[in-house]
């Protein structure tokens, strides 16, 4: 068989409900047109059902109690014929971009992938549900056939190659054109269905109706072929979202943001791809200060509009949507935007999902997803900077690293042996090395020189003599700068012996209450905290001693 | 009939926790830990290595060498391509350092806390994220009555969370805090530092040093793992102690830090 059709029925209702869920229980009228003069463009059946007709203003269709009026959307018209795409593209390479809500795929080579020609048209419908749309889907071996048979019958339809003709007979002629002038005559001559058509000579129906005539009776017997018109798949994924009322508090934002982000995970599931960063931009509700102090500047100039941008960029790409709205929470619990909410933009880069494959012999890492919202919670915790992973600089000056963001590299995740050519290898055979705590900042210290050899020391409100010293260890660098640095370590032995009350006295708060903490009647910690390895160092530009570290 | 009716209960209760637990009547040794290295021999000689699954506590005072063992158990993780993570109580951790002992700086994940509370919450947020072949969590600067007033709930859910896990749960404080939540207690003493000195027949400088490093004494306080037999039996009405908080001569072993350049 040769192409399938899928059919959005009431695609601007359906566009609009695939937004808001909540609009698709009952009767709904879409109103569309310039402000003022509201006017219903499209109903449900429900609405049909109820009273509504098309062209009713926004005053007729209020008096009908049970039928919800909704303003007509082109953004999410947009994005859900956007939608409709990426599902058809799920199915098949070959689509073309018929109308807003048709499009024709080419079902070449499927069957050896998903069976015969009704199981292609149930996965058709199944994947374009995932996003939100219910979907009419014919299949035929022509291209005008599968066409007028999504828009003419419900569900699901296989026309077998040879039985056009009689399956489209029951349609009625509207399907094949919209042109009135036509209609008017086809109905004044008593021809309402294609099968009544079909039997009308070509010959004279080309006399009285031109080419169009002919067009229209070949569709009808389904004889016209045509080459199908190839659409290029799209990279980007966007969604949007008017609202009615602003929104002020996270929680009714993250239940629209969770919606947006639900349609875009969908949509880039059936393209098979993940998502690499999401762009999340709102538009500010204008406060009423500012219109009241332009109005009279800006009375014929529409106001700037404020706008409020966020990108969330993810380590690795990801589909869930539950975890990027765990995340994008994160970030706007940290940075909240200063106005209510009145639009909201989202948009998707797409990259290729990530590859979960481990080695069997490979230790199990952390999920990535869960990782990444583990990383954003800390980060509240700690702060941003405070949380990642240690990267060395080339460079002398001491305490020179930095912070990187942590990634669970898929590198990490490889085979045992196979060793990143920076990372040393570590043996059980190889002695501990002894660790030095920094004390971040380094804290201020005095200290007595004799012979150019520091004897004596004064931490922490306590007098400690020197028991064995090494240095001094002078290095400097980055003269040409401003931070440069100049410095002597040494790394000293120290035996405190006794309290030193004038720099207790002359100590700062903090170090006050830790030597009050020190002074508890806790006698064992104090007397095994009076020795200690201790790195310090001369300052030389600033003149001043300080306690780098302790080995410990 | 009795019988029947046990059975009867039995099966739906494991009907019910279907999914949540598996075989909730089996029987598990719950000392039956993965032992993993220390990255010191002479630990692994005298614990067996550090449990999977439990909570391990390295205590000892200021410049004991508990550094140098989490630095050794750090490097002996991400050697073997684990992800750890470590809990930096106050910001004390030296990358240089911990470079040099061998820690992949890209597999640790470390979070530089100021406080314990926000220590303990960083943990518990790691423990339950789940993955980490190590999370540890640096409490040494803390001074002990602070850790002290940490409800003991506390220690139990975090050795409840990394139970039936492969995470090793390692604490490093002054004291121990967490009492029986702990498999493992270890408790570290600092020996001698060893200092290497100029020979009088070089033309050095006269004060010529260089420190070498210091040797280290691990007592084993209390352990889950190896129980003596003579220790299982505790006399209820004297209200002994069991004896395994007495360190004995097999409990014992001393192992030397090196500083980096001495390496």
């Amino acid at each position: 068989m040769g192409f399938a059709c899928v059919y959005i029925a009431d695609f601007l209702v359906q566009a609009v409900v695939r937004g808001q869920r909540a609009l698709g229980a009952g009767a709904l009228a879409l109103l569309g047109g310039a402000p003022p003069l509201w006017s219903v463009v499209a109903a449900n059946p429900a609405a049909f059902e109820a009273g509504i007709q098309l062209g009713m203003t926004k005053a007729q269709v209020a008096q009908f109690g049970t039928v919800q009026i909704c303003a007509r959307s082109e953004a999410q018209e947009k994005a859900a014929h956007a939608a409709l795409l990426d599902a058809a593209w799920s199915v098949s390479p070959r689509v073309e971009d018929t109308a807003a809500d048709t499009v024709v795929l080419d079902l070449e080579g499927l069957s050896a992938l998903l069976g015969a020609d009704e199981n292609i048209a149930r996965e058709l419908a199944r994947r374009v549900a995932a996003i939100g749309l219910a979907a009419r889907v014919a299949v035929a071996a022509n291209i005008e056939v599968a066409i007028h048979a999504a828009r003419g019958f419900p569900g699901i339809t296989i026309i077998p190659a040879g039985e056009e003709r009689r399956r489209l007979g029951p349609l009625p002629v509207g399907v094949l054109t919209t042109e009135t002038e036509t209609l008017e005559i086809l109905e004044r001559w008593g021809v309402e269905t294609l099968q009544a058509l079909a039997a009308l000579p070509v010959l004279q129906l080309s006399e009285r109706l031109g080419q169009e005539g002919v067009r229209l009776s070949e569709l009808a017997r389904g004889v016209r072929k045509r080459a199908l018109v190839l659409a290029q798949p799209s990279s980007s994924f966007a969604e949007e979202m008017e609202l009615d009322d602003a929104v002020e508090e996270l929680e009714p934002l993250s239940f629209l943001l969770g919606r947006l982000l639900d349609q875009l995970c969908a949509r880039l599931e059936a393209r098979a791809l993940a998502v690499r960063a999401v762009r999340v931009r709102f538009e500010l509700q204008p406060s009423f200060e500012k219109d009241f102090q332009t109005l009279k500047e800006e009375l014929r100039r529409k106001p700037d509009v404020k706008q409020y941008e966020k990108v969330l960029t993810l380590p690795v790409p990801m589909r869930n949507a539950k975890t990027l709205l765990k995340l994008l929470r994160l970030q706007l619990q940290g940075d909240p935007p200063a106005a209510p909410i009145q639009k909201i933009y989202m948009t998707a880069d797409a990259a290729a999902p990530r590859v979960a494959q481990n080695g069997l012999f490979v230790p199990c890492g952390p999920d990535p997803e869960k990782l990444e919202v583990t990383i954003a919670r800390l980060g509240k915790l700690v702060g941003e900077g405070n949380l990642g992973c240690a990267e060395l600089v080339n460079s002398h000056r001491p305490e020179s690293f930095r912070m990187t963001r942590f990634v669970v590299a898929v590198e990490q995740n490889r085979q045992r042996g196979k060793s990143e050519p920076n990372v040393k290898e570590h043996t059980d055979a190889c002695p501990a090395v002894t660790g030095l705590r920094v004390m971040r900042p380094a804290q201020s210290v005095r200290v007595e020189l004799r012979d150019e050899l520091p004897v004596r020391v004064y931490l922490r409100g306590m007098r400690g003599e020197v028991v064995a010293a090494s240095g001094p260890w002078r290095s400097s660098g980055d003269w040409w700068q401003e931070d440069a640095w100049q410095q002597e370590e040494w790394d000293l032995e120290i035996e405190f012996t006794a309290p030193s009350v004038v720099v207790a006295q002359h100590a700062a708060p903090a170090l006050r209450q830790e030597r009050s903490e020190q002074s508890q009647p806790n006698k064992q910690s104090r007397t095994d905290s009076q020795h200690g390895l201790y790195r310090i160092y001369y300052d030389a530009l600033r003149q001043r001693w300080f306690v780098r570290g302790v080995y410990a | 009939m009795a019988a029947s009716s046990l059975a009867t209960l039995r099966s739906k209760i494991e009907a019910d926790l279907r999914g949540r637990v598996a075989s909730p009547f089996a029987y598990r040794d719950r000392n039956a830990f993965e032992l993993v290295s220390t990255g010191v021999p002479e630990m692994d000689a005298l614990v067996g290595g550090l449990p999977r699954g439990a909570m391990t506590e390295i205590c000892g005072t200021a410049g004991s060498g508990r550094t140098s063992l989490l630095l050794s158990a750090l490097a002996s993780r991400t050697a073997d391509g684990e992800v750890c993570a470590l809990v930096d109580a106050r910001d004390s951790f030296d990358p240089l350092t911990g470079d040099a002992a061998g820690i992949a700086l890209g597999k640790l994940l470390w979070v530089r806390c100021q406080n314990i509370e926000q220590a303990l919450r960083a943990t518990d947020l790691l423990i339950q994220a789940g993955g980490f072949g190590m999370v540890a969590v640096d409490l040494s600067d803390v001074p002990a009555r602070t850790v002290r007033q940490v409800p003991l709930n506390a220690w139990f859910r975090f050795r409840r969370a990394v139970e039936d896990t492969p995470m090793i749960l390692l604490l490093v404080e002054q004291e121990p805090h967490a009492k029986t939540c702990a498999s493992l207690v270890l408790r570290l003493e600092a020996g001698e530092a060893q200092w290497v000195e100029a020979s009088a027949s070089s033309n050095c400088y006269p004060f010529a040093k260089l420190l070498r490093g210091f040797t280290v004494r691990a007592d084993v306080v209390r352990s889950r793992l190896q129980i003596p037999k003579e220790s299982r039996v505790v006399d209820i009405r004297r209200g002994t102690q069991p004896k395994m908080s007495v360190p004995r001569d097999a409990d014992r072993r001393v192992f030397e830090a090196e500083t980096i350049w001495s390496k």
